[in-house]
């Protein structure tokens, strides 16, 4: 066979569909990852979008009231309207406590001592004694806060009744986000991690894979552009990935109750470069290495860890020590993350989020780059 | 019994042969234990504020002082533009404002009463609970100190104080990284023998050497123990590494509980979390298949295991689907007895459905592990 | 040749939805012969294979291996055969050493019988050097004739052989069939199939499998004569040129 000394244009560009449809059959004829691929972002955005929240609720708590008098019963009300607390009221002795904390049954201990009112009534002052299971810290602080934020509350009517002098009232609004959903925060979070993950790892082993199987060095002697072999594999991944952004918006409106404040086009472009920036990130994997088993390591330490953990939809970033705090700036997930934030939640526009925006797309032409040199390096 | 030995004999030598396999062991846990505690730091500190001050009097700035000194607050901005502030916020530089009204304390001290007005970024809705019950404690106590200021003893006495002594019990210090760090224990021994073993089986699969095995006289029973053992092994072994010398050496973690009552529980749990990497290996003829499939459960695992967020603040039916996940039974157990030293009779329950997860999960494998077609 | 019979079929059939990949096909092995296993790709010899040796159970028919029953006695029949697949199903990270063992304690052989006749197997191949050394570093021909080696390490009635000799040059193919010579004078039954039809030659008796029945089962000799061929390959020609499956 004579190959034609000069590639023509139309040519190269035959070459390159016959490449991409070759690739598409092999994603979409193998069914049990399509299964995967399609219905795993599903059932975490809707497992994840409705669960996944920071908020504490529910939280069983015991109530020993000693005094049993219109205050205390005053403010056991109050607690008891408050979504938090599912409370149940008995006198229990330190040792009883420390055994239901140990039993896991209960996770904070409210006292009123005796004579509560009538020492709020006649020397103006009286305790309250608020125990925390600290094993969980966060729970522990939380729910104090709640409970002490209620039990001021009774104060403060008390003083409203009493019509005291120089009073300072305060004004709050919530803003983005007037309900306090919990799962406001964790949407965009997730969004990031599922099309993240799914495009490092399925570009990075579907390429291994061919890489293993011997018929990557079939395509790479023969004259076509090997890089536009290697492109061709991540586009109908590229595609899939469009199709489970859209899902995932979905979803997340009409399902999860998440706005789009601001513009669904703009959504979708920056939605559509995190893919590429992601897809690029599993073409760097692949020329690391040679084996689907480390392909796959690699991407779940590379991808998943560093996803969940330094996006700042779970952890805080700003409590991170400073070290992870530069590290997580080489995650693309977290600049997704703030771009997809400021449009959906905040309503904001391109000039909001330029930055971040120029961040992922540098962050895409490095991961090409790098790829592309290592790719070259390795034929020669 | 002989078979058995055998092919534990072939396990073990083609596990430490592979490198990824080897580096793997050595390199998660010190990766999760070293960095996760360090990135999973809850607690509500650093919050952003902008002080937009209109006032600029004695009280408006001994107000802002005190907001600073209270430790929870880092300052953004002291300006007098609200709009400013809101710009801030967008950015996300600040998580509050404060807005201070102009002539705030001619106000205050001549009619009594005056509103300040505070706009919180309310998209992590517990930050800005927590963010706004701090400033308005700060503001209530620095309302009380002007009325101890300017208003006669007689007059401050009336107005009633309810004390609250809080107490923090097993975590006095509120310390994060202990309460972390078991929970990581869990995860990366789930890793380890649901994962792995999963792929080392769908390996043998796609090479095709399951084959020749299922033409000797190797029984559906010496396979799966030849499989599960190795990992079992590994899996004590890891767990053994993270829990006494990283989490000891490095976090000074020591178990306040009986050791025999964890290394039990580990025990049976290893084994239930392995039948579900028997499981996986079942349905999946790659490694590719395997892969997806363990990612997925591995995703669902960790975010519904409560490691990260609270299973009882979930709504009904999503703390049955946790009631599924074996980690979360587990993370459970180990926070109750490494932190608060609980017993055997406080973790009788996950015991039970620790064991009943095992019996489900492998004779659901063994029941669909097929030798013949 | 006369003789025990080692494995006997009777209408043994197997069908997969309306797919009927085997046709009852009905013939006799005898002890120590080597029988070739012939048919065009899909022509149905590997799931007859599989069925024979216990990992496929039949639709219908009947089949007994080394006496025992296709359908109840799979596990009686497994540690009565030997097998070499196609893939070599060695394990590449064991040493050669690791693997004689490993397949030895499987099929039950004493401590000392596994330490005796392995040193004597890696004499015989003349492995000496190699016996330590992974199996991943040893050169195709010598798997293929290690693999065998391992397959009748533990003495078996009979071994089933699919499509041993791939991709190697003639003259360690024809080193390879020396040793199925060697292990047939033993009196160990040898399956085989295969694609080569020189091979063909080398077998005691050869039946050809055509759309899922026996077309022909014979001598190669009298295959010959009676399609009037000189070699194993215009017989083979003759019998599946009218195939409707294959590739």
């Amino acid at each position: 066979m004579n190959w034609p000394e000069e590639q023509k244009e139309e040519n190269k560009m035959k070459q390159f569909i016959s490449f991409v449809k070759k690739e598409f059959y092999h994603v979409f004829r193998d069914r049990k990852t399509l299964l995967l691929l399609f219905g795993m972002p599903v059932v975490q955005i809707v497992l994840f979008g409705f669960a996944l929240t920071n908020e504490i609720k529910n939280s069983k708590i015991v109530i020993c009231d000693y005094s049993k008098d219109i205050s205390t019963r005053a403010i056991i009300d109050k607690l008891e309207v408050s979504k938090n607390f599912e409370i149940k009221q008995a006198n229990l002795s330190n040792s009883e406590i420390e055994k239901a904390f140990k039993e896991g049954t209960i996770k904070l201990v409210i006292v009123f001592p005796a004579n509560f009112n009538y020492d709020l009534n006649h020397q103006n002052k009286a305790q309250v004694q608020i125990i925390a299971d600290a094993t969980d810290p966060n729970t522990a602080t939380t729910l104090t806060m709640y409970a002490s934020n209620i039990i001021a509350d009774y104060q403060r009517q008390l003083i409203q009744g009493q019509n005291i002098p120089l009073q300072i009232e305060t004004e709050m609004r919530m803003i983005y986000n007037p309900e306090l959903k919990g799962t406001t925060n964790f949407v965009p979070g997730v969004m990031a991690l599922v099309l993240f993950l799914i495009s490092v790892l399925m570009t990075s082993v579907s390429i291994v894979k061919e890489k293993e199987s011997g018929t990557m060095e079939i395509l790479l002697v023969s004259p076509f552009n090997p890089f536009l072999v290697v492109i061709s594999k991540a586009i109908p991944y590229f595609f899939l990935s469009l199709i489970n952004l859209t899902v995932i918006l979905l979803l997340s409106v009409y399902l999860l109750d998440m706005p789009i404040e601001g513009s669904i086009l703009l959504l979708i472009a920056e939605s559509s470069l995190f893919i590429i920036t992601a897809l690029s990130f599993g073409l760097l994997i692949s020329t690391l290495t040679s084996s689907q088993q480390a392909a796959m390591l690699i991407s779940l330490m590379g991808s998943l860890l560093p996803t969940m953990m330094l996006t700042g939809f779970i952890f805080p970033i700003e409590n991170m020590p400073k070290a992870l705090q530069i590290i997580s700036n080489i995650v693309p997930p977290k600049w997704y993350y703030i771009i997809a934030k400021s449009i959906m939640i905040k309503g904001l526009g391109f000039s909001a989020i330029w930055k971040e925006t120029l961040i992922l797309l540098g962050m895409t032409f490095f991961l090409l780059f790098v790829s592309i040199k290592k790719f070259k390096t390795r034929l020669a | 019994m002989r078979t058995l030995r055998f092919l534990l004999q072939k396990e073990f030598k083609q596990i430490f042969r592979d490198p990824t396999i080897l580096r793997l062991i050595i390199m998660l846990p010190v990766i999760q234990l070293l960095i996760i505690p360090l990135a999973a730091d809850y607690e509500i500190k650093n919050i952003n504020i902008t002080i937009v001050d209109n006032d600029r009097s004695t009280f408006s700035q001994n107000l802002a002082s005190k907001i600073l000194a209270s430790g929870y607050f880092r300052l953004t901005d002291y300006n007098n533009s609200f709009a400013a502030g809101i710009k801030q916020m967008e950015s996300d530089k600040t998580d509050l404002i404060l807005e201070i009204p102009r002539n705030f304390e001619k106000n205050l001290v001549n009619t009594n009463t005056e509103k300040l007005f505070i706009a919180v970024n309310a998209i992590n809705g517990t930050k800005a609970l927590v963010g706004s019950a701090y400033v308005s404690r700060i503001i209530a106590q620095f309302n009380q100190n002007i009325r101890t200021e300017l208003l006669p003893p007689s007059k401050i006495q009336n107005i009633p104080t309810i004390e609250i002594v809080s107490a923090n019990w097993f975590n006095r210090f509120l310390n994060y990284q202990v309460f972390m760090v078991p929970g990581i224990l869990v995860l990366l021994i789930t890793v380890v023998g649901a994962f792995m073993c999963a792929l080392n089986i769908v390996k043998e699969k796609e090479s095709g050497t399951i084959e020749q095995i299922n033409v000797t006289p190797i029984r559906k029973h010496h396979f799966i123990l030849g499989k599960l053992i190795p990992f079992w092994i590994i899996g004590m072994f890891v767990f053994s590494i993270g829990l006494f010398l990283i989490a000891r050496l490095v976090y000074g973690i020591v178990p306040a509980g009986s050791i025999l009552l964890i290394y039990s529980f580990l025990s049976v749990y290893l084994l239930a979390i392995m039948g579900i990497g028997l499981i996986i290996s079942n349905y999946s003829n790659t490694q590719q298949q395997a892969m997806s499939l363990a990612f997925f459960f591995l995703m669902v695992f960790i975010l519904m295991g409560g490691l990260f967020t609270s299973i009882e603040s979930m709504p009904e039916w999503a703390q049955w689907i946790a009631k599924l996940n074996p980690l979360a039974w587990f993370i459970d157990v180990m926070r109750m007895v490494v932190m608060k030293g609980s017993g055997f009779s406080d973790i009788k329950n996950h015991f039970l459905i620790m064991a009943g997860f095992t019996v489900f999960f492998n004779s659901w494998a063994i029941i669909n592990y097929k030798k013949t077609s | 040749m006369d003789g025990k019979v080692v494995i006997a079929t009777d209408k043994l059939t197997k069908r997969f939805g309306d797919f009927t990949a085997v046709n009852e096909i009905t013939f006799n092995v005898f002890e120590g012969e080597i029988f070739g296993f012939l048919g065009a790709n899909g022509a149905g010899k590997t799931t007859a294979m599989r069925m024979l040796c216990g990992l496929s159970i039949p639709t219908s028919g009947k089949a007994t291996i080394a006496g025992f029953d296709v359908y109840k006695q799979t596990e009686k029949i497994k540690r009565n055969i030997g097998y070499m697949s196609q893939k070599f199903s060695l394990y590449e990270d064991l040493t050669v050493l690791e693997n004689i063992r490993f397949y030895g304690g499987i099929y039950g052989m004493t401590n000392s019988k596994i330490k005796s006749k392995s040193d004597e197997l890696i004499a015989k191949l003349g492995l000496e050097k190699e016996a330590k050394k992974l199996v991943k570093s040893l050169p195709l021909g010598w798997k293929q004739k290690l693999a065998f080696s391992v397959a009748i390490f533990h003495e078996p009635k009979i071994v089933f052989l699919d499509e041993p000799t791939g991709g190697v040059d003639p003259v360690t193919r024809r080193q390879f069939w020396d040793l199925i010579y060697a292990a047939a004078d033993q009196g160990i039954t040898v399956f085989v199939t295969t694609h080569y039809m020189d091979e063909a030659e080398y077998c005691n008796r050869i039946s050809m499998m055509v759309d899922g029945s026996i077309a022909a089962l014979d001598t190669p000799s009298v295959l010959k004569k009676q399609f009037a061929a000189q070699t194993m390959d215009e017989v083979f020609y003759e019998l599946a040129r009218g195939a409707k499956r294959g590739e």
